[in-house]
C-alpha cells in the first residue's frame, strides 16, 4: 500500500493509446453519421470501449455493470425505440436553426479546451491506485460493496424506488386507449361476411407466381376463371410497382393450381 | 503514461457530447449525446477514484449509471409519446413553447 | 322666555319637513302640496311671531339666548354644539323670512298654478326657508356656513328651475351654474375665516368668538384677514362687487324666487354675516374701510347699471344689488351703521318683494314679457298692482313717510358721520350715498312710468291685460302695507335701533359733519331732482319701441358695465391658460415620460421574445454556454487566486 510506488504498467499504456483513439472516432460518429441506427452502433462501441477501460482502471464491477446496463439494456432500448419510430428515419444534417451550427461547435470546442485545459493544469497528487500490490482486483467488488451498503445505503434503496417509478412512469407514458372493441376473430370472419356484397373474396387468395420465369412472387395468379388476381402479389410490390404481369394467353388450370399449393400464401390483411 | 490523459479522454468525450446534444435533430440521437456526457463522466470518476485511492469515486459512477438508466426510460417514453402523437422524433418540430 | 323656547328648532324642523315631504313624496303629494308648502311656511310664521312678543317682555339684557339642542362634534381642540341663538338679530330675520316667505308662498300658489312641477317649486321653496333660518338662527360659524351652503343649493335649484334640458333652457342652467360657481367663491372666504378664527380663538361659536376676550386676543392684522375673509363670502352671496356679475342672471329662475331669494332674504345673508361679525370688524379698522369701499362701489355700480337695463326683473335685480350695497356701506361703519343697515334690510325686504311680485303680476299679465319699453300705460289694467307697486316705489326713493326713508336716511346720515383721522371718509361716502340716493330715483322712476305710465301702450300684439287673481294681490296688498309703513312704525322714536341694541351695542351720537337736517334736505332734494328727470325723459315724452343707441355709459351699462368681459379677461382667460398648459405639460412631460416606461418595457419584452424560440436545442445552447461562461470565470479567477 505504498502510494508513491504506483505505476501505470506499459499494457495498460498500450491499451489506452489503441482504445482511446478508437473511443474518440466512434464518439464523432455519433456526431455526424447520418442514421440513428449508426449512431447508435457508435455509442454501443464507446460504451464496450469504457467497459475495457473501466476494468483496467481496478474497477472490474463498474466494468462488468456498464456492459450489462448500458449496452445490455440502455442500447437495446434504444434500438428498439428506433424500430418503433422507424429504423431508416435518416436526420438530414442540413440546420435549420440559423447559426446554431456554429453556436454549437463553438461551444463543444471550448468545452473541450477548457476541460482539457484545467485538467493540464491542474496539479494532482501523485496517484495512489486502489488495490496497492495487491493484483488481480478480487477485492474490489467486495470492497465497493462495503461501501454502497454501508455509507450509501440510504441513497442506493432510493435509487431503488427511483427505477421503479421510472418504469410504472414509462408504462404510464406509453400506454394507449382502446378507442375501439377489441378484434376477436369472430368479427374479423362478420366483417368479411358483410363486405360480401361488395366483391370481396371469401375463401383465401390464390398465391402468385403462375407462369414463374424470373421472380415468382411478382407475377399474379390466375382465378378460376382464368382472370388475373392483382391481390395476389404482395402488396409491397404492387406499390413499388414491380408487378409483372401475366402473360396472355389460355391458362393452364391445373398447372397454376398445383403451383398455387406450393406459393406461400399471400398476405390477405387487405380484406380484413 | 500519466492517469491524467484517462480524464483528458473523458473531457472530449464529454465536449462531443454535448456538440451532439446541440447539433443533432433526432430526438434519440440528442438522447445518445446526453447518455456519452454521463458516461464521459463516469470515466471520470472512475479515473479519480483510482487516482486518490478512494472507491467512493466507483460509488458515484454507480449511481449515474442506475439514474441514467431510468432517466432513458422515461425520456424514451416520452420520445415514443411524441412521436405518436407527432409522427416526428425531430427535437425542432416540438416548439410549441414559441413566444 | 324658557317655556316656548323649545319652540325654536320648529321654526326650521316645520319647513325642512315639509320639504322633505314635498320631494320624497313624488306625484302623491301634486294635489295638495302647494298647500303643505304654505302652511309649513305660515307655521313657522306662527313660531317666529310668538318668540317675538315673548322677547318683547323681557328685559333688554336677557334678549340672547342660546338654546343648546346637542352636541354636533367634538374633534380635539374644537366643540361645536348644535345650537340656536335667538336675540334680536337672528329674530328680526326669522320675522322676515318667514312673514314675507310666507306671503310669496301664497303668491307662487297662483303664480305657478301652470306650472307641471308646481310640488317640486314649493319642495325647493321650503327647503330655502329652512336653510335660511338654519343661517340666521345658528349659534356657531359652522352650522352658519351649513345654512349658508343649504340657501346657495336652493338657490342654485330654484334659479334653474326652469331648466328642462332643452336647448332653448339653457339660459337657465348656465345662470345657475354661474350663480353656484361665482357663490362657491365666497364659500371659499367664509371655510378660511372659519380656519382663521378657530386658529384665533380655538371656538366657531358666537358666543366664544365674539366674546371681547376672545376678540381681544387677535391679533389686528388676523382680525383684518378674517375681516376680509368673511368680506370675500359675503360679497358672494350678496352679489357685491366685484362678484356682483350672478345676481343679473339669477332672474332667470321664477319670479317669486326673484323675490324671496334675490331680494328680500338670501342676498341680505352677506350683510347678517358683516354684522353678526361685528365686533371682529371693529378690530380691524382697515376690513372696515374695505366693507364700506365694496358697499360704496357696489351701491353705484348696481345704480348705473339699473339706470339703462329694459328688462325690469333686471333693473329690479341691479336695484337690488345697489341697496345692499347701502347696507354694506352701514355695516362698514360700525356700531352707528349696524342698526341701520339691518333696518334698511328689513324695509328693503318688504318693498323689494313687494317690487318684485309687482313686476311678476305685471308679468303674468303681459304673457311673461319683461322689456319695459312692450309696457305702458298699465295702471288703468292692474289698479292693485299700480298702487301696490306705487308704494314700493315712494319707499325705495326714500320720500317720507315711506319705509325706506327711515332706514336709508340713516345710513346716508350715519355715512356722514366722521371718523376720526381720516376727515375725507365722511365726505367722500356721504356724497356716494347721497349721489346713489339721486341715480335711484332716476332709475325706479323710470321703471315705473315705463310700466305704468307713458301716453301710449307698446305692447305686443293681442295683449290683454287684467289684474290676476286675489291669491296674487294680496300678498301684494300686505308688502304695499309694509313699505308704506314699517319704517314709520320702527323708526320714529328709534324703536328699531333700541331693538337691536342688545346685539349691536350701543354707538355714541356724534354729530355728522354736516347737520341731520340740511343732509335731509339735500337728499330730498336729489332725490325729487331725479325722479323728476326721469318722469320727463320716460313718462311725458314718448319712449321707443327699441332701444336707442344711446351713450357710452348707457350701453356700458346695459351690459353690465362689462362686468363678463372683465371676468372672462381677468379670471376665465388665465385661468384657462394655465390649464391648456398644465394639460400640454401632462400630456407631453408626465404622459409620455411615463408613457416611455412601458414603451421600454415592452421593447425589452419583443426583444427577449425573440430568444424564445421554442428550440430545445437553442435551449441547450444557452445552458451549455452559460456552463461555459462560468467555467472560464471560474477558471480565470482560480487561477489569478493561484498566482497570488
Amino acid at each position: 500500500m505504498t502510494p508513491t510506488g504506483f505505476e501505470i504498467s506499459g499494457g495498460e499504456t498500450v491499451l489506452f493509446w489503441v482504445i482511446a483513439p478508437l473511443m474518440v472516432l466512434a464518439a464523432l460518429g455519433l456526431l455526424f453519421v447520418k442514421r440513428a441506427v449508426h449512431a447508435a452502433m457508435c455509442l454501443v462501441f464507446v460504451m464496450v470501449s469504457m467497459a475495457i477501460l473501466y476494468i483496467a482502471q481496478e474497477a472490474p464491477f463498474l466494468g462488468v455493470v456498464q456492459v450489462v446496463v448500458y449496452t445490455g439494456a440502455v442500447m437495446m432500448l434504444f434500438l428498439f425505440v428506433l424500430m418503433l419510430v422507424g429504423v431508416d428515419a435518416s436526420d438530414s444534417l442540413t440546420e435549420t436553426i440559423r447559426g446554431q451550427r456554429w453556436i454549437g461547435l463553438l461551444i463543444g470546442i471550448g468545452l473541450a479546451a477548457i476541460l482539457g485545459g484545467v485538467v493540464a493544469n491542474a496539479a494532482f497528487p501523485p496517484a495512489r491506485g486502489l488495490e496497492g500490490g495487491d493484483p488481480g482486483g478480487v477485492a474490489n467488488p467486495q470492497a465497493l460493496a462495503r461501501v454502497l451498503f454501508g455509507d450509501y445505503v440510504l441513497a442506493m434503496e432510493a435509487v431503488g424506488v427511483l427505477l421503479v417509478t421510472a418504469a410504472v412512469g414509462a408504462l404510464v407514458l406509453t400506454h394507449r386507449r382502446r378507442l375501439a372493441p377489441k378484434q376477436t376473430q369472430e368479427s374479423v370472419a362478420e366483417a368479411r361476411i358483410k363486405a360480401l356484397p361488395d366483391g370481396v373474396i371469401l375463401t383465401p387468395l390464390p398465391s402468385p407466381g403462375v407462369y414463374a420465369r424470373s421472380n415468382a412472387m411478382d407475377t399474379p395468379a390466375l382465378g378460376p376463371d382464368g382472370e388475373q388476381v392483382p391481390q395476389s402479389v404482395s402488396r409491397v410490390l404492387r406499390i413499388r410497382g414491380q408487378e409483372r404481369p401475366a402473360p396472355p394467353g389460355p391458362a393452364v388450370v391445373s398447372t397454376s393450381s398445383t403451383r398455387g399449393t406450393t406459393g406461400s400464401a399471400p398476405e390477405s390483411e387487405k380484406d380484413a | 503514461m500519466d492517469i491524467t490523459n484517462y480524464v483528458v479522454l473523458a473531457a472530449v468525450l464529454f465536449a462531443i457530447g454535448a456538440t451532439t446534444v446541440l447539433l443533432r435533430r433526432n430526438a434519440i440521437v440528442v438522447f445518445m449525446g446526453v447518455e456519452l456526457m454521463l458516461n464521459a463522466t463516469n470515466l471520470a470518476f472512475v479515473t479519480f477514484a483510482r487516482m486518490h485511492g478512494d472507491l467512493t469515486g466507483q460509488v458515484l459512477a454507480f449511481f449515474v449509471m442506475v439514474v441514467a438508466a431510468a432517466e432513458v426510460v422515461v425520456g424514451l417514453a416520452i420520445i415514443v409519446t411524441i412521436f405518436r402523437t407527432r409522427r416526428s422524433a425531430s427535437v425542432d418540430d416540438v416548439n410549441l413553447l414559441r413566444g | 322666555m324658557n317655556d316656548v323656547i323649545g319652540l325654536a328648532p320648529w321654526l326650521v324642523g316645520l319647513p325642512l319637513i315639509g320639504a322633505a315631504i314635498l320631494l320624497l313624496g313624488g306625484k302623491a303629494t301634486d294635489r295638495w302640496g302647494h298647500w303643505l308648502g304654505v302652511a309649513a311656511s305660515a307655521a313657522s310664521a306662527v313660531i317666529g311671531f310668538i318668540l317675538m312678543f315673548r322677547m318683547i317682555g323681557t328685559p333688554a339684557e336677557e334678549r340672547s339666548i342660546d338654546h343648546h339642542l346637542w352636541t354636533w362634534l367634538s374633534a380635539g381642540g374644537l366643540d361645536v354644539d348644535l345650537g340656536i341663538r335667538l336675540d334680536p338679530l337672528s329674530l328680526t330675520f326669522v320675522m322676515l323670512v318667514t312673514f314675507v316667505g310666507t306671503l310669496i308662498h301664497v303668491y307662487s300658489v297662483a303664480y305657478m298654478d301652470h306650472d307641471p312641477h308646481r310640488r317640486r317649486f314649493f319642495g325647493y321653496l321650503n327647503l330655502f326657508v329652512a336653510a335660511m333660518l338654519t343661517l340666521v338662527l345658528a349659534d356657531s360659524y359652522l352650522l352658519l356656513f351649513v345654512g349658508w351652503e343649504g340657501v346657495g343649493l336652493a338657490s342654485y335649484l330654484l334659479i334653474g328651475f326652469w331648466d328642462t334640458g332643452r336647448p332653448s333652457a339653457r339660459e337657465n342652467a348656465v345662470a345657475a351654474k354661474k350663480a353656484f360657481v361665482m357663490n362657491r367663491i365666497g364659500d371659499m372666504g367664509l371655510i378660511a375665516a372659519m380656519a382663521l378664527l378657530f386658529a384665533g380663538t380655538g371656538a366657531l361659536d358666537f358666543g366664544t368668538t365674539l366674546s371681547d376676550d376672545a376678540v381681544g386676543s387677535l391679533s389686528e392684522p388676523t382680525a383684518t384677514a378674517i375681516g376680509l375673509c368673511l368680506l370675500l363670502a359675503a360679497c358672494g352671496k350678496s352679489a357685491q362687487f366685484p362678484l356682483q356679475a350672478w345676481l343679473g342672471d339669477a332672474m332667470a329662475g321664477p319670479t317669486p324666487v326673484s323675490a324671496l331669494i334675490h331680494a328680500a332674504t338670501m342676498v341680505t345673508a352677506g350683510v347678517y354675516l358683516m354684522v353678526r361679525s361685528g365686533p371682529i370688524l371693529e378690530a380691524a379698522p382697515t376690513a372696515q374701510l374695505v366693507v364700506v369701499i365694496v358697499g360704496a362701489v357696489t351701491l353705484l355700480f348696481g345704480a348705473v347699471v339699473g339706470t339703462a337695463k329694459d328688462d325690469i326683473k333686471k333693473a329690479l335685480a341691479a336695484s337690488t344689488m345697489s341697496q345692499i350695497g347701502y347696507m354694506m356701506l352701514a355695516a362698514g361703519l360700525g356700531p352707528a351703521g349696524y342698526a341701520f343697515a339691518i333696518f334698511h334690510l328689513l324695509t328693503h325686504g318688504f318693498f323689494k318683494a313687494g317690487l318684485f311680485l309687482g313686476a311678476g303680476s305685471v308679468m303674468h299679465a303681459m304673457d311673461d314679457q319683461t322689456d319695459m319699453r312692450r309696457f305702458g300705460g298699465l295702471s288703468r289694467f292692474l289698479p292693485i298692482t299700480w298702487i301696490t307697486m306705487g308704494l314700493g316705489w315712494l319707499a325705495i326713493l326714500g320720500i317720507p313717510p315711506f319705509s325706506g326713508f327711515w332706514s336709508k336716511d340713516g345710513i346716508i346720515e350715519a355715512a356722514f358721520m366722521p371718523v376720526e383721522g381720516q376727515p375725507w371718509r365722511a365726505w367722500v361716502f356721504g356724497t356716494v350715498a347721497v349721489l346713489g340716493a339721486a341715480i335711484t330715483a332716476f332709475y325706479m322712476t323710470r321703471l315705473f312710468f315705463m310700466t305704468f305710465g307713458g301716453r301710449r301702450p307698446r305692447w305686443a300684439e293681442n295683449q290683454h291685460p287684467h289684474e290676476s287673481s286675489p291669491l296674487m294681490w294680496w300678498p301684494l296688498v300686505f308688502l304695499g302695507v309694509g313699505s308704506a309703513a314699517l319704517g314709520a312704525v320702527l323708526g320714529i322714536g328709534g324703536t328699531f335701533v333700541t331693538w337691536l341694541e342688545p346685539v349691536v351695542g350701543h354707538a355714541e351720537h356724534h354729530e355728522p359733519v354736516l347737520p341731520v337736517p340740511v343732509i335731509i334736505t339735500a337728499t330730498l332734494v336729489v332725490v325729487v331732482l331725479g325722479a323728476l328727470l326721469a318722469f320727463r325723459m320716460y313718462a311725458v315724452s314718448l319712449v321707443p319701441e327699441e332701444a336707442p343707441r344711446g351713450s357710452v355709459l348707457t350701453r356700458a351699462a346695459r351690459r353690465d358695465l362689462y362686468q363678463d368681459a372683465a371676468n372672462e379677461t381677468l379670471v376665465l382667460k388665465p385661468a384657462h391658460g394655465v390649464a391648456r398648459l398644465v394639460q400640454v405639460g401632462d400630456r407631453d412631460v408626465v404622459d409620455r415620460g411615463w408613457g416611455a416606461l412601458p414603451q421600454a418595457v415592452s421593447w425589452f419584452g419583443a426583444a427577449f421574445r425573440k430568444a424564445q424560440s421554442g428550440y430545445v436545442r437553442s435551449y441547450a445552447a444557452g445552458m451549455a454556454g452559460g456552463v461555459l461562461v462560468i467555467a472560464v470565470v471560474v477558471w480565470l479567477v482560480a487561477g489569478l487566486g493561484g498566482a497570488q
